[in-house]
């Protein structure tokens, strides 16, 4: 039957056999309840904003004409219902841009004729890089980076992605050098760059990227005549200096030039606002072609027009996105500093991090050798005996084994309380040398291990030889 | 704005500098001349009347009670919002599970409960046009070729071609036997395809058809069946128009004959379904795609990525399809109205002449005026055709946006508006008809020519996208060329 279906049914560029999923699936077998399940997994793999609920909820309280397909106490649903303009709700498109514009401090403005609303970012992503590039094509992506993007930006478009490789030695920060070197090996391969996509802020880092990254970023499509595209959905999130400094804010100053049509946004509502179920992401671009063609493309995935009404009323609140957007900052920066300073206790560092709703954690002094296979085997003992499902630094195609994201946002602070204790006996218990961890477990994963080690196998591989040029 | 760097490289990729989103097709020419004239009872009696629109508003009281006596439906409402966080967080690509087992059983209850359907066979997608091309992505590679019966739904050229980089290959039918598709046919346009060394992948069939509004008989379903079988090619039968059946013969699912013979291959079929035009929510982007072939739900399902529902728009969704009460007052009440509003059409047309093909289902007609053109010719077609938006004022889209191989035929959408424009609308068809019956056929170049100067302005104009322009009945802005879609 297999052979019945396309290539793309029966190939994994879906990217979905990684352990970024796989954790995923032992956390649904085996959930963590305060009261139900108190031994089961912590979900600390899913980069969910959780702790501003309540000011949405709030809001809704006090706006229930809202709610019901009501304007002014008249029922608009017939118009909701027929609305299906690609072009997207007006009053929708200003709100959402006038919010990335104070999210952005008010520094850069944003026209609504220029944004296209996709359903998520997972669709915008996808949408632009069919707009960018086709088979042998590649985009260049610092690593490590967001698992999603393979299955984003390749699966169906048949694009590639070439890795620019970024290293703890200074913080993962972009250099000149890795980009040449990725630009040279697409060349090696064969593949036409066609662009660079960025995340800022980071994911999995939680870092903003600094104004020599984005000078360099600016010089080197500039140079090579290419694309940028930069991924702000955890624009929202920065809690910390230094302050955010957006693409659309440098790229102020290049309005006359050719490069003005080749830097491209896309954001979405589900990291900011917490609200991924509702598939709300949008791309932006002073681009009229690329604007033109997503528009058109936008059809396959529009956001549903019960919830640009909702938004439209929420975002063009402006005294609840104030409060809103200071507010957040304030509980993501308090739960960030909680799980430093946890994992501190326990002798584990992060990468200094002011953004995003996750830390970048250093464990390779954990680690048996220096290789992914110790990473793999010490990822297993974290889901597994520890209980904590959380994304080893592999699945973000990271270079250097020992690094693993662990998101904070996702969940009440007991829990987070618990997963910290948790940690803390672990590394208690490795250091006593009472490693009990794998043994009596191996036939129970032998299955996962199969997986893995195909997986790691396929990876690892692809980026040793990488390494080694 | 130009499409080449100054190194001489392109700017972007084929598909965004292409035509594949077919938006440059005459049908959308039609919408472009309502957007610039519409129609409205009080402050523009003379405008044109969009009857190019494939929607379903005739039961939107309906909706609107069921809503207001249930407002925990809404997840913002003081009775809903304790769902709120919730729902808020569910990306599951699996989808709401009461959301699942609600659109099961609707499509159940949809064609008279003679078919089960199983939830977990669900996918969701952007609307039934990321369902189309979800399905095409999961079945055929570029290159390969669908097989299409002919007259169908423009939008299939950008839903199955655009970004899949599969084609479409029609298998025509003729008014001769009312565009039944018959096997002789589906043999010839296979053989075609073969000899011109094109992989056929798949059939797609619509049932109930659009632009046709009849649905398929028992033996062209076994025919249809049998020959996938025989040549082991997909089936992909689009069911979206499955509730707009008004009258008998009785709607039979492709579901229902699956169940006939142990013998058929049942990987090789899948239904697309929405409830853009049985419910009348286009705006909500419900699309489902149901496949028996377990791979290709596991593989759809990774992809509904790129098009899930709203989990608003699944929880609401939920709550309404599970209320049966509401439910089945709901298919009786839009049957009887789409009945009733096919009936004054269609003797209205008669009337004064003008027949339609014999339908029970769909939201439009399908108009034979051939007897109104100076020769059988889509140059002819067309000329007529720019004749009833200049001069009867009315969006009609003209068969040959629909492949359709005989010239002379034109769909109108009926369901679109309430009954004080149906009758503006057939006065003006009976008064244009009456007054200028042997006149028709005489060319009008003058301001035919200006048409189409203004028409291939517009175009231009929309590939460098233009504003949209707000339409003077609804508080929305309305873009013509979303809706030229359906």
């Amino acid at each position: 039957m297999r052979l019945m279906l396309s290539g793309k049914a029966t190939c994994n560029s879906h990217g979905q056999d990684s352990s970024y999923f796989l954790g995923w699936e032992e956390y649904e077998k085996n959930p963590y309840d305060q009261t139900r399940n108190p031994q089961g997994i912590i979900q600390m793999g899913l980069a969910e904003n959780q702790l501003s609920f309540d000011l949405l909820e709030s809001w809704l309280s006090e706006n229930q004409d809202i709610a019901g397909f009501k304007r002014n106490g008249k029922s608009i649903f017939r118009e909701l219902a027929l609305f299906q303009d690609y072009h997207g709700l007006p009053e929708f498109k200003k709100a959402l841009v006038q919010f990335m514009e104070e999210i952005r401090g008010n520094k850069v403005s944003f026209d609504p004729n220029k944004i296209v609303l996709t359903a998520g970012a997972t669709s915008a992503n996808e949408t632009l890089i069919f707009c960018l590039a086709e088979k042998g094509d590649a985009i260049l992506i610092p690593t490590p980076y967001y698992p999603g993007f393979d299955r984003d930006l390749k699966w169906r478009t048949g694009a590639e992605i070439v890795p620019i490789h970024c290293t703890s030695s200074n913080g993962f920060k972009i250099t000149a050098r890795a980009l040449e070197r990725a630009y040279q090996e697409a060349q090696n391969r064969n593949l036409k760059v066609k662009g660079v996509l960025v995340t800022n802020p980071s994911n999995p880092l939680g870092t903003t990227m600094t104004q020599a990254e984005l000078d360099l970023l600016m010089d080197f499509i500039i140079e090579k005549q290419i694309h940028l595209v930069s991924d702000e959905i955890y624009s929202g999130t920065v809690f910390s200096s230094p302050n955010y400094t957006s693409i659309m804010e440098v790229l102020s100053k290049y309005e006359k030039a050719e490069v003005w049509d080749r830097v491209h946004v896309v954001y979405s509502l589900s990291k900011d606002l917490g609200l991924p179920g509702f598939r709300v992401g949008a791309i932006y671009s002073n681009n009229d072609s690329i604007v033109a063609a997503a528009t058109k493309m936008s059809s396959f995935g529009l956001v549903s027009s019960q919830t640009q009404y909702f938004l439209s009323a929420l975002l063009s609140d402006k005294k609840f996105t104030k409060n809103y957007i200071s507010e957040n900052k304030k509980r993501l920066k308090k739960r960030h500093a909680s799980l430093v300073s946890g994992l501190q206790n326990a002798g584990i560092s992060c990468l200094e991090s002011n953004a995003g709703l996750f830390s970048w954690v250093d464990m390779r002094h954990l680690l048996k050798s220096n290789t992914f296979k110790a990473e793999m085997e010490l990822w297993e003992k974290i889901v597994y005996d520890v209980k904590l499902n959380i994304s080893p630094g592999l699945s973000c195609h990271c270079s250097e084994p020992g690094w693993f994201r662990v998101c904070f946002a996702n969940m009440t602070e007991e829990t987070l309380e618990i997963a910290i204790q948790r940690i803390k006996a672990f590394v208690e218990s490795v250091s006593r040398g009472h490693d009990k961890a794998i043994g009596g477990k191996k036939c129970l994963n032998i299955n996962l291990r199969k997986k893995f080690s195909k997986w790691v196998f396929r990876l690892s591989f692809h980026d040793r030889e990488a390494g080694e040029r | 704005m130009s499409y080449v760097l100054s190194n001489g490289k392109p700017l972007l990729s084929q598909k965004a500098t292409n035509d594949g989103h077919a938006e440059n097709s005459p049908y959308f020419d039609g919408w472009k001349a309502y957007d610039s004239d519409p129609f409205h009872p009080t402050q523009n009696p003379s405008g044109v009347i969009q009857m190019g629109l494939a929607e379903h508003q005739l039961c939107f009281n309906l909706v609107q009670k069921w809503l207001e006596n249930n407002p925990e439906a809404s997840i913002c409402t003081k009775e809903g919002v304790d769902k709120f966080r919730d729902i808020a967080i569910f990306q599951d690509y699996h989808g709401l599970p009461e959301f699942r087992n609600a659109v099961a059983k609707f499509m159940g209850r949809v064609r008279g409960d003679k078919v089960r359907f199983d939830p977990d066979r669900i996918v969701m997608s952007g609307g039934a046009t990321g369902a189309h091309e979800l399905i095409t992505f999961c079945l055929a590679d570029p290159g390969d070729a669908f097989l299409v019966p002919t007259p169908y739904y423009p939008g299939f050229d950008r839903d199955l071609c655009w970004r899949t980089g599969v084609r479409l290959l029609p298998v025509v039918c003729h008014s001769s036997n009312n565009f039944k598709v018959t096997r002789k046919a589906l043999e010839e346009a296979y053989a075609k395809a073969v000899e011109a060394n094109i992989t056929v992948k798949g059939l797609l069939i619509t049932n109930p058809s659009n632009p046709l509004g009849t649905i398929l008989d028992r033996d062209t379903l076994r025919e249809a069946m049998s020959f996938i079988n025989e040549k082991n090619i997909h089936l992909v039968c689009d069911e979206i128009y499955a509730a707009t059946v008004f009258r008998q013969p009785d709607f039979i699912s492709i579901a229902e004959i699956i169940e006939e013979d142990q013998e058929y291959n049942r990987d090789l079929v899948h239904i697309i379904y929405s409830l853009s035009k049985d419910m009348g929510f286009p705006g909500f982007r419900v699309g489902i795609v149901y496949s028996y072939n377990d791979a290709v739900v596991e593989c759809g399902r990774k992809m509904s990525s790129f098009g899930l529902v709203s989990s608003q728009t699944q929880y609401l969704i939920a709550s309404m399809l599970s209320d049966d009460q509401f439910i089945e007052k709901f298919l009786l009440e839009s049957a009887g109205r789409l009945a009733t509003r096919h009936k004054d059409f269609t003797d209205g047309l008669r009337q004064v002449g003008i027949k339609c093909l014999n339908s029970n289902a769909g939201l439009f007609l399908w108009m034979d005026l051939k007897g109104f053109l100076k020769e059988s010719t889509v140059e002819a077609e067309t000329d007529l055709w720019r004749v009833i938006i200049n001069d009867v004022k009315l969006n009609v889209s003209p068969g040959s946006s629909f492949h359709c191989s005989e010239p002379g035929w034109f769909r109108i959408c009926i369901a679109n508006m309430n009954e004080e424009t149906t009758k503006v609308a057939l006065a003006r068809i009976q008064e244009f008809v009456q007054r200028n019956g042997d006149k028709l056929n005489r060319k009008e170049k003058c301001w035919q020519s200006d048409l189409r100067l203004r028409l291939s302005f517009r175009r231009m104009d929309d590939v460098l996208r233009s504003p949209c322009s707000m339409s003077p009945h609804s508080p929305i802005p309305q873009s013509p060329l979303v809706r030229a879609r359906t």
